[in-house]
């Protein structure tokens, strides 16, 4: 049976090119990237290296602006708590509804814990922040500004750059979760007014484990993770070379495929949105359609359940993801959905089809033959659907 | 992915009875769309010996809840009415050779579904929403009655088995004070039955019993836990036999504490002398708790009011 892998936005395949440079530094270099021996300092080259194609991929304007981590989770956390620390008397959030639990989780466990007053900013029905609202909630308490610089659900892309820019007039921080946006969109962080950005390595092609967090040179910093005096003292702990040289080579490479991924990529995306929404009626795609990351596509089916969805192609081959309640073990569907006041009668019903550069047409045409059938015979089980409202989408979001 | 048995997959990947009975007798509708989870079941009644002779189901839902409404649906065929109502949703789960926890609220969902197709067919009037009892979790339409039997159906003794059972609390979370108190007041009547064992029952604010532990038994064995139907008078006299026996050790400690009131499982009591201001003061009211829940054979939760009261 063919095997479609859709769900790149979770994670991806291992690029061979980066196992191949991170295997060396398992046998013969293993040694400490700290040490001051030959053995530590060829590996210390390596990370260097590997910091400078990670520089080059964000257009970043100095390579000890990179801080590597452990995760985009690690450095999200790291962001926002330093903030808090080094901002004075500001105590202040300002993010959006829509962000990742390693943002949202955290700014709760701070309003209960710290009593930090978080401002969320709401989406449209097309995932767009209000600006406007986003302007207002900014003031000289805010002691940092987080918003993602695209969505993970949806794709939506926000405009981090002027948002950076409205929260510097505030005299407030800005950092991005950029984790779904590094390596498909292009970068050049040092024409911009962005203090911080996140990233993991496995969303582009590098391994799990091994993120990083860029630091806008004259930033102060204040390390969550507290020892030795690794990453100029901003992250304590032995550097995971092995990732960092993967996480390099996986930067070089998403910097030479950048082009492929916002013309071929989004080609086989729009493909497949297209011929899903021709072959199955009450669907539409979720999302801002004009501005939206090249690989993502989000398609909610009416009056079914993405669970049942999710099951059934995974019995045709076909690997996604859905933000119902039922595949993430919460009981609410998507909060980026329901944020976007997407109906119950969809939200539920959801699916996100996230590509990579590995995906090819063929792919595209198996999940187009057989999402059809799929989504028919959970209908004929469905309570809500009689046949009669079959045709256009109830949800008509205005795209003012 | 969640772990599902083979006969799961099997009655999701090839349901039986799925779709519409145009001659039904009876039609239950459960759930909504804005839960994530809706069940219609239809059931054809034979009117002379009220035995079910054909059942079909519509479901709005993830994998477990369309296996569990096609299990329904097989496992009542042919039985009659009165059979079919002894069904419990841990029936449903057994069919399909067990549901992971946090699926259990959808052979809930057939449980209740069969209840609202059976009252249907008798012509009885059936509300899904608060239909018994106030309504407790607004998102997900979750009355107090559902709660009570799906507690009681299923043993459940903590608000994270009642969530998966039901979804209660899932969302907001605004109702989980109401929820608890359905919780504890279920279970006290189930240790009251002797469905339960009191050391398993939920007791708001209680510490939870180390799963192992609850059955260690103290050096000294305790007299046997009184009736279960006492009178208040009755547990009144346990309660200051109990007082009495622990008074000597609080009074070494320059403390002392004396019962209040009673009130169904509530004990009031005034910590004085040294237990006032105590920094352990709560964890001897917890020693207390847990002595009286033992001689009353009863979940009873211990409250130190101030003097004067």
């Amino acid at each position: 049976m063919k095997a479609v892998y859709l769900d790149n936005n979770a994670t991806t395949r291992v690029d061979p090119a980066a196992v191949a440079a991170m295997l060396p530094f398992f046998t013969e270099q293993f040694g400490n990237a700290s040490s001051m021996h030959a053995f530590g300092s060829e590996v210390g080259g390596a990370v260097l290296k590997g910091r400078r194609q990670l520089q080059a991929l964000l257009g970043a304007q100095f390579d000890h602006e990179i801080v590597f981590t452990g995760g985009g989770t690690e450095s999200d956390n790291t962001a926002i708590l330093s903030a808090l620390e080094t901002q004075g008397a500001r105590n202040e959030i300002v993010t959006s509804a829509v962000e990742h639990p390693a943002v949202l989780a955290l700014c709760a466990w701070l309003e209960k814990s710290r009593g930090i007053k978080v401002h969320y900013i709401g989406v449209d029905a097309r995932g767009r922040l209000d600006v406007e609202a986003y302007r207002k909630a900014l003031s000289p308490r805010t002691a940092i500004a987080s918003i993602m610089w695209a969505n993970n659900e949806t794709g939506t892309i926000f405009p981090v750059e002027m948002l950076a820019e409205l929260a510097h007039e505030a005299g407030a921080l800005f950092h991005t979760d950029a984790v779904q946006a590094v390596g498909k969109i292009p970068m050049n962080l040092k024409e911009t007014a962005i203090d911080m950005l996140s990233l993991s390595g496995h969303k582009l092609h590098a391994p799990k484990g091994i993120g990083a967090l860029y630091v806008r040179r004259g930033v102060r910093l204040r390390p969550l993770i507290r020892g030795g005096h690794q990453e100029r003292g901003r992250r304590a702990g032995t550097e995971n070379a092995p990732g960092i040289v993967a996480l390099g080579v996986a930067a070089e490479l998403a910097q030479q495929h950048i082009e492929d991924e916002n013309t071929r990529v989004r080609a086989m995306r729009d493909r497949l949105e297209q011929g899903l929404l021709q072959r199955i009626g009450n669907s539409f795609v979720a999302g801002d359609v004009d501005n939206r990351l090249p690989n993502t596509a989000n398609v909610a089916f009416e009056y079914i359940e993405g669970e049942a969805i999710l099951l059934l192609m995974n019995k045709a081959g076909i690997a996604a993801s859905s933000g119902s309640a039922c595949t993430s073990g919460s009981l609410e569907p998507s909060h980026v959905l329901r944020a976007m006041k997407v109906p119950y009668t969809a939200a539920h019903g959801a699916i996100r089809f996230s590509f990579s550069r590995e995906n090819t047409d063929e792919d595209v045409d198996h999940v187009l033959e057989v999402m059809p059938s799929i989504i028919a015979k959970l209908r004929e089980m469905s309570p809500f659907w009689d046949g009669k409202n079959a045709g256009q989408s109830g949800f008509a979001p205005t795209y003012a | 992915m969640w772990e599902y048995s083979d006969k799961v997959q099997e009655y999701f990947f090839n349901p039986k009875n799925a779709g519409t009975l145009d001659d039904a007798s009876g039609v239950g509708e459960v759930g909504a769309i804005a839960c994530g989870d809706a069940l219609k079941l239809m059931i054809k009644v034979d009117p002379e010996s009220e035995r079910i002779t054909d059942a079909r189901f519509q479901t709005f839902g993830c994998g477990s809840a369309i296996a569990s409404s096609s299990a329904l649906t097989e496992i009542i065929i042919g039985k009659t009415l009165d059979e079919a109502l002894k069904i419990t949703n841990q029936d449903i789960a057994d069919f399909l050779g067990g549901l992971p926890p946090e699926k259990m609220h959808c052979s809930v969902m057939g449980y209740e579904a069969l209840r609202a197709a059976v009252a249907n067919y008798r012509g009885e009037v059936w509300e899904d929403d608060h239909e018994e009892g106030a309504l407790l979790c607004k998102c997900f339409g979750i009355d107090e009655g559902m709660i009570e039997r799906a507690v009681r159906n299923n043993g459940l003794t903590s608000m994270e088995q009642v969530a998966h059972f039901t979804k209660a609390t899932g969302s907001c979370g605004t109702c989980v004070e109401g929820v608890e108190a359905v919780l504890e007041k279920t279970n006290a009547e189930m240790v009251a039955e002797g469905l339960l064992d009191p050391a398993q029952a939920f007791v708001m604010g209680a510490v939870p019993v180390v799963p192992g532990r609850q059955q260690r038994k103290s050096p000294v064995a305790p007299p046997a836990p009184a009736s279960s139907k006492m009178t208040t008078v009755q547990k009144i006299r346990v309660i200051e036999e109990v007082l009495e026996e622990l008074r000597p050790a609080l009074r070494n400690d320059g403390g002392d504490c004396e019962l209040v009131d009673v009130e169904d499982n509530r004990v009031m009591v005034r910590m004085t002398g040294a237990c006032v201001n105590c920094q352990l003061a709560a964890v001897t009211v917890q020693g207390i708790q847990a002595r009286l829940a033992e001689r009353l054979g009863m979940p009873v939760r211990v409250i130190p009011v101030p003097a004067g009261k």
